[in-house]
């Protein structure tokens, strides 16, 4: 009772401080030089308050409140600690709040960090940063408030869907969150730079750390969300094409694509407007994921809540800010003049700008096969749903060149590039070529696309590892992230030929055999938890030499009643073994799969190091400063 | 320098034009051919001519319908007015029983047999797939 009301009334006040927020602003803006202190504290004050509130629902979760509808609804007793604190944001409401949060830390962290700039700027940036958290405020107060009363007050919780109670997946949301949030000052800054026709190298210089960590957060945002889904799920796989997994790669695309534009801004203070157009996508993007996963309109695991009125409001909320964003572009927006005067084909800039196309391409492949099953549904109400075929058919030719450009591109200089002396990047090509016709030559596999595919990753590969050794001036930020990008389609690849499994009914006691491996359901054990009950399997799977025991589980869970598999799996270097049981009605068969993935470990390693590329450049700005 | 800038520019309208258009084609053509249908064992009741593509299919599992076999089970799917017999090798979701929602993808094989590739039964007990409850309200 007590923490939802603190909650509650913190939420309200820090809606109010929006006020003098936005009258110092104003205030400030045509008065002063320096900027106004008074703007600083208020957002400090603002932040404060709406961390009181995020508080005031974790601790209402801590303590089992049931007197508040979400804790009622996402919460139950017997859960664990660690569980009870992610169920905050495990739902609808607690998610909003958290992205709030995030809001109002980023813009005041904008705020004490951007002293050397520009003062109108700054101010400016504030603003929109508080129409984008005003719009949020209103939101959660009016139809999605967090900290709505039941009365009388339930004995117990409708607990947290089991699958969400998982530790990849508690931290998934914050992490993700991170990334979406820190779009909103991009966005933010973008139109402020484009109103004051701020848009230059040191401008490029500011924002490039906002985009670099947003990008990070994104980018390990979507990596723990695909982890969590290939043990969690239990269908082995790592990506699905699922619309809520495709609504987080799009504000991915976009951020990668603007990442390298802002690069190319620092060097050469070009691509101006299509650096704008693609900071008001990333943001518009991330508030679509919001809008689609929380409407209800996808249906999925993710998706909380299904009220209309509240996708109404994103929806609106979503059209007002691009409607506002594009009167800006327009009206303030002066088009660079020098631009075409030093462009040459063959150059660094060429190359980044090919592979933009590539990612727009992209992008809208994932845009299309997301969307239209929804725009079908509204004009004609049939039921449709895009699966992965169409989205390999159309992303996977391309990936072709776009590799190809990815490690040429590093190799040109900035303006002009000459071809003299780069005779090596014919040679390793067919290098690599070479080597992935001899993979495949003996392999049962589509032998074309494969071989020009892993030829082309190879390509990017050996020249990542060649600059790593060899250049004379490295950048080690894009050779890393760019070399983990080569493993990644590397190892997804090979996972993806490799990859065997064997689905079977058994009993317990008895015994599958194939040519390659024997499986043994040799017992099932029951163990009482805390709030759930564990069956577990042990199996021993003899292949070639070894002799592996594995242990996967089933768990009926108490509140709500579900029963959940676990997957168990033996991680090494080169390949996962991956096992799951379910039971069929109650019968005395059990659903065996077993499968064994090659370069799991890769998939996730790759990840990491594309990411660590972001967080080196990150760290080499802040050491060169 | 005036006319090579406005030629480059010509050039660089032109080229984004045509990989517009190619790739929205691209895009458009194999959505055609990569769709999946969505229909009730009603629907399917209806169609006039086997189609050869993949399709789903969803309703509730008919009580005291499943068998189960070393290496398949067999199911039938029911909108209350119609039933469809499913055959399917392969991963049972957990949430697959008696009396709940489910959706089945995979080929018909006839009109009244459907030989599944994979089963959707989504994790949560009170959940089914709005697919199916828009079938099944239509009742």
């Amino acid at each position: 009772m007590l923490y939802s009301s603190i909650g509650y009334y913190s939420l309200i006040l820090g809606l109010l401080i929006s006020l003098p927020i936005f009258f110092f602003s104003i205030k400030n803006y045509r008065n002063q030089e320096i900027l106004d202190y008074n703007i600083i504290t208020f957002s400090f004050v603002q932040l404060l308050l709406v961390v009181i509130s995020f508080l005031g629902l974790v601790f209402s979760f801590v303590h089992s409140d049931f007197s508040n509808e979400t804790v009622f609804n996402n919460s139950h007793s017997t859960k664990p600690l660690f569980y009870k604190i992610s169920g905050t944001w495990g739902n609808h409401e607690g998610s909003l709040l958290l992205w709030l949060v995030v809001l109002t830390l980023f813009i005041f962290l904008f705020l004490i960090w951007s002293k050397d700039l520009l003062k109108r700027y700054r101010i400016l940036t504030v603003l929109f940063q508080q129409i984008i958290i005003l719009g949020f405020f209103a939101f959660l107060i009016k139809s999605s408030s967090p900290f709505n009363y039941i009365f009388p007050t339930p004995q117990e919780g409708m607990g947290l869907n089991p699958i969400l109670q998982d530790p990849a997946l508690a931290i998934h949301p914050p992490i993700l969150y991170l990334g979406y949030v820190g779009s909103s000052i991009i966005f933010s800054s973008v139109l402020a730079a484009t109103t004051l026709n701020y848009i230059s190298r040191s401008w490029a210089i500011h924002i490039k750390s906002w985009v670099l960590s947003s990008w990070i957060f994104l980018t390990l945002g979507i990596l723990l969300g695909s982890i969590w889904a290939y043990y969690e799920l239990g269908w082995g796989g790592f990506w699905f094409w699922d619309p809520v997994e495709n609504v987080s790669l799009m504000p991915w695309l976009a951020l990668t694509t603007l990442l390298h534009c802002i690069l190319v801004l620092e060097k050469r203070d070009i691509l101006s407007s299509w650096i704008i157009i693609l900071s008001i996508s990333t943001f518009t993007l991330s508030m679509c994921g919001t809008f689609l996963v929380r409407s209800g309109i996808l249906n999925s695991v993710h998706t909380f809540a299904n009220d209309p009125e509240r996708g109404l409001f994103i929806l609106t909320f979503l059209f007002i800010l691009i409607f506002i964003s594009l009167l800006i572009f327009f009206v303030f927006h002066k088009s660079e003049k020098n631009s075409y005067n030093s462009f040459y084909l063959l150059s660094k800039e060429t190359a980044i700008l090919v592979n933009n196309w590539f990612m727009m391409y992209f992008l809208s492949v994932v845009l299309i096969g997301t969307v239209y099953p929804i725009f079908l549904d509204v004009i004609s109400s049939q039921k449709i749903s895009v699966g992965p075929p169409f989205y390999h058919k159309l992303i996977i030719p391309f990936l072709v060149p776009f590799l190809i450009f990815m490690a040429i591109g590093p190799q040109l200089k900035w303006i002009k590039a000459e071809l003299k002396g780069k005779l090596y990047l014919l040679v390793l090509f067919i290098i690599s070529l070479l080597i992935s016709f001899f993979i495949f030559k003996n392999l049962d596999a589509n032998f074309l696309v494969n071989t020009i595919l892993v030829g082309s990753a190879l390509y990017l590969f050996f020249i990542t590892i060649k600059d790593f050794f060899i250049k004379k001036f490295k950048n080690y930020s894009q050779n890393i992230a760019h070399f983990g990008f080569s493993l990644l389609i590397l190892s997804i690849i090979f996972n993806n030929i490799f990859s065997t499994e064997v689905i079977v009914n058994l009993k317990i006691g008895e015994t599958f055999q194939n040519n390659r491996f024997k499986i043994v359901f040799n017992d099932l054990k029951k163990i009482e938890e805390k709030n759930y009950i564990s069956f577990k399997g042990n199996f021993s799977i003899k292949e070639n030499n070894t002799d592996d025991q594995l242990e996967p589980e089933l768990r009926i869970y108490n509140q709500p009643n579900i029963i959940t598999s676990e997957a168990d799996i033996k991680t090494t270097f080169l390949s996962d073994k991956f096992i799951t049981i379910n039971t069929v009605q109650n019968e005395e068969y059990f659903n065996v799969r077993y499968q064994v993935k090659p370069f799991m470990f890769w998939i996730w390693t790759s990840v990491l190091l594309i990411s660590s590329g972001g967080l080196i450049s990150l760290f080499k700005k802040k050491y060169e400063k | 320098m005036y006319g090579q800038e406005v030629k480059l520019r010509f050039f660089f309208i032109i080229l984004i034009l045509i990989t517009l258009i190619l790739s929205i084609f691209l895009i458009l053509k194999s959505l055609e051919e990569n769709v999946i249908y969505f229909k009730s064992p009603s629907d399917v009741k209806l169609i006039g001519k086997l189609e050869k593509n993949k399709i789903r299919i969803g309703g509730m599992v008919k009580e005291n319908s499943i068998k189960i076999k070393s290496n398949e089970v067999s199911f039938i799917i029911t909108d209350f007015k119609n039933e469809i017999n499913v055959i399917y090798s392969g991963v049972i979701p957990n949430l697959f029983s008696e009396g709940k929602g489910v959706v089945a993808e995979g080929y018909l094989k006839d009109k009244s047999y459907f030989e599944a590739s994979k089963i959707l039964a989504k994790h949560d007990e009170n959940y089914m797939p709005p697919e199916v409850k828009e079938a099944l309200e239509d009742k």
